[in-house]
């Protein structure tokens, strides 16, 4: 799914609810995974003016949960471990969303070169572990 | 342009977020929020954002901006009915809504104003009475 403008946050949040809900996911980790989303995906609106998010639904070990991946084109993130810290902003904003998403999903991975883009992976199970 | 109505009840201002609202339409309601309370002289600020079921650090800020610009003019922000889904994740998230004051629903929202507005009143008498005081 494209995303390019702020008018693409909602409709790709409501995409997110449909794949969390069509694997059964409760209410609460469906909410801790679109609140994620929304973070990441405002993150390649504002630093990368904008990228791609691939859905899926995966199984692993019988377990089923949703994988996002959001790729973008833009600078990169030269210090990493400085962008995740809570607080941290070059955007003089909150500097949550990136430690918060990873607070929120059960996996996350971010990769990053300057000058290359950034893509960060995330996966959240139908119940939450 | 699509706008999220304000009501004025009394010496407080309510909104109902009915959407998820996306960026413009949230800082456009912070602009007319603020707005109003200046032009009203309103005491508190109400939001009902028991429809809203995705809080992120987006929206958390800019609830935060109305309730610290409300109280640069004397008015209290109440945010009520927040999803108990929604309430779990800014914890995880890591978000606290300063200056924010919370209750369960609309009913709850005004009772707390209502006593801090008295509260606020009795203060002011005080602090004038002290003025009294010192000019006798
Ligand atoms: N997709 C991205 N491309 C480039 N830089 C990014 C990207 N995502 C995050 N960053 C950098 O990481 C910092 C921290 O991000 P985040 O935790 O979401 O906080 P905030 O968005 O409030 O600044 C940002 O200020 C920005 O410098
Ligand atoms: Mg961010």
């Amino acid at each position: 799914m494209e995303i390019v403008r702020e008018q693409d946050v909602v409709p790709f949040r409501n995409r997110v609810r449909e794949f969390s809900t069509r694997i059964g996911m409760s209410l609460v980790n469906q909410t801790k995974l679109i609140t994620a989303a929304s973070e990441l995906v405002r993150n390649m609106l504002k630093y990368a003016s904008g990228g791609k998010v691939i859905l899926e639904i995966i199984s692993h070990n019988a377990k089923t949960g949703v994988r996002l991946t959001f790729k973008d084109e833009g600078p990169g993130i030269a210090d990493i471990a400085l962008a995740m810290r809570d607080g941290f902003s070059t955007g003089r904003s909150l500097g949550l969303g990136l430690p918060g998403a990873k607070r929120l999903v059960n996996e996350f991975d971010l990769k990053s070169n300057p000058g290359e883009g950034t893509t960060v992976t995330v996966i959240h199970w139908k119940h939450g572990r | 342009m699509e706008r999220i109505p304000i009501l004025k009840m009394g010496p407080f201002l309510l909104v109902t977020i009915q959407i998820d609202l996306y960026d413009r339409l949230a800082l456009t309601l912070e602009n007319d929020l603020i707005n109003m309370v200046s032009q009203t002289g309103a005491r508190g600020v109400l939001i009902d954002i028991s429809a809203v079921s995705i809080v992120d650090s987006f929206m958390g800020r800019i609830l935060g901006n109305i309730a610290s610009m409300s109280r640069i003019m004397d008015a209290e922000t109440v945010v009520v009915g927040m999803q108990p889904a929604v309430a779990i994740t800014l914890v995880e998230l890591g978000l606290t809504l300063q200056g924010v004051h919370t209750a369960l629903n609309v009913e709850k929202g005004m009772e707390l104003l209502n006593t801090k507005l008295i509260g606020n009143l009795e203060q002011d008498e005080e602090e004038e009475e002290d003025q009294n005081d010192r000019n006798d």
